[in-house]
């Protein structure tokens, strides 16, 4: 959330022609963006409102638990409290993470349908983004009601050295007793945070800094400066701050670099991307690029995606301490680049617009299905980032509900790519972009508004993928868990292909490469796409299906499995060469899984 | 105005480890880390709502933006009979909403917060960046692009001085403390300035 109160609805009155409801077409010449369409019989429409009973549409998930806000985390007086808010997700082990604006609460999911709470952990600050890395937390404060020692009284001098504006490092080796570590001071405080690792360095983990707030007198942190770049070269606008940390003494945490992301590679100057503004008569207007909202880090294939407010941009990261910008993209329909995700192999990326600041109603019949959305990329062989589709959540929200694209992570069903992503009000969508020119929807979950008499902020801030569930951060409801069921968009072995993926520990904005085991229920899964897609033989499927079924009671000789790999490689060869049709990429994963399997 | 939690009953967390045992049969306790280095504590929970509340320059600053707000209401309302160019015509109106909206969610903030609505323009003269009767006497009598060069310029002075009531606003101690006051000014602070920027861009002539 970019944490705005009232936001620019602006847009909306001047798009007019463009919302497809209007008839002011005439009054603003040039491209419109498309007319939003949906199914008049979709459940999500005209659900009951209310702050902890509203009424709920679910489909293809089982909702399996919902657990509230815990003590000393909500105001009973009011849903939106902002003091009290929730806010990201991360997760290590059997252990949640739920950020909040005024700390922290730690839960138990060693069985995902019953959530404990294990530990609460007061440290106002906000947005409270939380991440993970052994038994360190990391969190971002932002708000100068944030105090190095975690006070909830706020900070009575303007100009004061009780002020923490940045990260905080917390030890949680004791669950018992958590300490405080290290509280790394910001310029422009930290709205978000990215970690990132360094595969050729175990010592250290980084932490970019992602702030977006004003910028702080220089008497209470030296340095800070608010103008613009052509009048001081030292601004503290228009950089990211770097810290490290080194593993084996985290209270050495420090900024180590504050790099020029954003500059002019000819020119040097600093403020190189986009100036802010809309891109002609009909386009959406676009923030200026001053700041990166969020970054999404990718070691394993040293990229990074940055969605920096008037752009989105890759990062080489091979060196962290010093990010190289290698690509930036600019969208006539993105009015804040928010956040991104790659998919898994890393040829898309997904890069969500937080059009309105997610406090606004931006889901509404009268939303283009192109403003406040997904925009989906492609990178073919290493180069330039291309636009290939939007997506969007396909069906209305009130006008008292706040939606918007927000926070998701994939879900490991192989030979896909689906994201799950929370909507704010608008719920939590499931959403296949295996065709990045036509992403769409495989599951949802909504509740009603929280009023309908007037715009509380509420929603989901996260709904993230961890070791086969889907957990979802309410920010005035707790927390929601969901587990797939099967549909004509998903079967049951592509879920159980999906749940057999297991992560030591889980930061959306640090991501890691999933692999699968070689295991039937893979197999089964390519199997079930390649029906679905019509791009079996016939025969060959019946084959297949009835081979997987014994071998996933165990009841396949080694033999038996190897002779089928051997078919199904020379089939893959004959589709390689042109004299059989047919899915070669899926046919020979199987291949592989069943060699696997016969040992 | 603020009230203070330093003073809340607190306990060392070794001594007493099993607090959360008073609050239910199954919630940890409310444990608040010290600063780095420092132990963490058991906090009561009474105490754990403590909360910086809004001070009287919280309310001055929400009290003066109204009247601001409506000048410049005023101001834009001048746009459609007197300008030329549909930049500016369009960042009138984007600026219509925007501003109409902070005044509702700053009415409301007044209202749940029990503190008074202002007599109307009972700050205003007060507030930083407003025009004088006779600026406003002059952009009201301008047409086509005299109008537009001098709306632009005097919308950035008004702008300006909201930036500055931010400013000051964060700059008064014990100000701007809670969620909702930081996060209304600060975006206010930063949507003015994106402004101001444009419409620099479009006195020099480099709008559409």
């Amino acid at each position: 959330m970019r944490g705005r109160n009232v936001v620019v609805s602006a847009m909306v009155a001047l798009l007019g022609a463009g919302s497809g409801a209007s008839a002011q077409t005439d009054s603003v010449p040039g491209p419109q963006p498309p007319r939003f369409e949906w199914d008049p019989n979709d459940p999500r429409l005209g659900l009951a409102a209310g702050w902890m009973d509203a009424a709920t549409a679910i489909r293809g998930l089982e909702h399996v638990a919902s657990i509230p806000r815990p003590e000393g985390f909500f105001n009973p007086a009011t849903p939106d409290d902002r003091t009290v808010i929730n806010s990201d997700l991360a997760f290590r082990g059997d252990l949640l993470y739920q950020g909040n604006y005024q700390g922290f609460q730690v839960f138990d999911i060693s069985t995902p349908s019953e959530p404990d709470l294990v530990l609460t952990v007061l440290c106002p600050g906000g947005q409270g983004d939380v991440s993970v890395y052994g038994d360190l937390l990391v969190m971002s404060a932002q708000e100068t009601r944030g105090r190095i020692d975690c006070g909830l009284g706020g900070v009575a001098d303007s100009v004061s050295a009780e002020r923490l504006q940045g990260v905080r490092i917390f030890d949680l080796a004791d669950m018992r007793n958590p300490r405080q570590v290290a509280a790394v001071q910001a310029c422009r405080g930290s709205h978000t945070h990215t970690l990132v690792t360094d595969p050729d360095d175990p010592e250290h983990f980084y932490i970019y800094i992602q702030g977006t707030g004003g910028v702080r007198p220089a008497a209470e942190l030296a340095g800070c400066s608010n103008t613009r770049p052509e009048e001081d070269p030292n601004t503290s606008r228009f950089r990211i701050e770097v810290v490290r940390v080194p593993l084996d003494a985290p209270e050495r945490a420090e900024i180590v670099s504050m790099p020029r992301i954003f500059a002019d590679p000819t020119t040097g100057a600093i403020a190189g991307l986009w100036p802010g503004g809309d891109h002609g008569p009909g386009t959406q207007e676009t923030r200026e690029t001053t700041q990166c909202h969020d970054i999404t880090a990718y070691p394993e294939i040293g990229l990074a995606a940055g969605a920096c407010a008037g752009n989105g941009i890759l990062l080489d990261i091979s060196d962290p301490v010093n990010p190289v910008r290698v690509d930036e993209v600019v969208d006539p329909n993105f009015a804040y680049w928010h956040s991104a995700t790659f998919n898994n192999d890393g040829t898309k990326v997904l890069f969500t617009d937080e059009w309105g600041g997610g406090t606004a109603a931006r889901c509404r019949a009268s939303d283009p299905p192109t403003w406040g959305a997904d925009a989906i990329f492609t990178r073919t062989d290493g180069g330039p980032m291309e636009l290939a589709g939007y997506y969007k959540l396909p069906v209305p929200q009130t006008d008292t509900e706040n939606c918007v694209a927000h926070n998701g992570s994939l879900i490991p069903v192989p030979g896909r790519d689906i994201m799950v992503q929370a909507w704010y009000q608008g719920g939590l969508s499931v959403v296949d972009f295996t065709d990045p020119r036509n992403p769409f929807e495989i599951a949802f979950f909504d509740r009603g508004p929280v009023s309908q008499e007037e715009i509380y902020l509420g929603g989901y801030w996260s709904t993230y993928w961890y070791n086969g569930r889907i957990y979802a951060a309410e920010i005035v409801r707790g927390i929601d868990v969901f587990r797939l069921t099967p549909s004509e968009h998903l079967s049951e072995a592509e879920i159980e292909a999906a749940e057999l993926v297991r992560v030591e520990q889980f930061n959306a904005q640090l991501q890691r490469r999933h692999t699968w085991p070689a295991a039937v229920p893979v197999a089964r899964a390519y199997l079930d796409q390649m029906m679905r897609s019509g791009r079996i033989l016939e025969a060959r499927a019946a084959e297949l299906r009835s081979l997987l079924e014994r071998a996933g009671a165990g009841r396949a000789s080694e033999a038996e499995l190897r002779q089928a790999a051997a078919r199904i490689e020379s089939d893959v060869a004959a589709i390689r060469a042109g004299t059989l049709g047919g899915d070669a990429e899926r046919l020979g994963r199987i291949a592989e899984v069943l060699r696997s399997l016969a040992g | 105005m603020i009230r203070r939690a330093a003073s809340a009953p607190v306990v060392v967390l070794g001594a007493l480890a099993s607090a959360g045992a008073c609050a239910g049969p199954s919630a940890p306790p409310l444990v608040q880390p010290g600063a780095p280095g420092q132990p963490a504590r058991v906090v009561d929970r009474d105490a754990a709502r403590a909360a910086p509340a809004h001070s009287e320059a919280d309310v001055h600053f929400m009290h003066s933006m109204i009247p601001h707000h409506g000048q410049a209401l005023e101001m834009v309302a001048l746009v459609p009979s007197r300008t030329t160019s549909e930049a500016v015509r369009a960042m009138a109106l984007r600026m219509e909403i925007s501003q109409r909206d902070e005044i509702a969610w700053i009415e409301r903030w007044l209202r749940s917060h029990g503190a008074e609505m202002p007599v109307h323009g009972d700050h205003a003269m007060t507030a930083p960046g407003m025009l004088t009767p006779e600026q406003m006497g002059r952009l009201r009598a301008a047409r086509g692009d005299e109008f537009d060069r001098l709306f632009l310029a005097s919308m950035i002075q008004h702008h300006e001085g909201a930036i500055t009531m931010v400013r000051t606003l964060f700059a008064t101690s014990g100000a701007g403390q809670s969620s909702e006051i930081f996060q209304f000014a600060n975006d206010v602070e930063v949507d003015q300035r994106i402004e101001i920027e444009r419409m620099r861009t479009l006195l020099q002539g480099g709008g559409r």
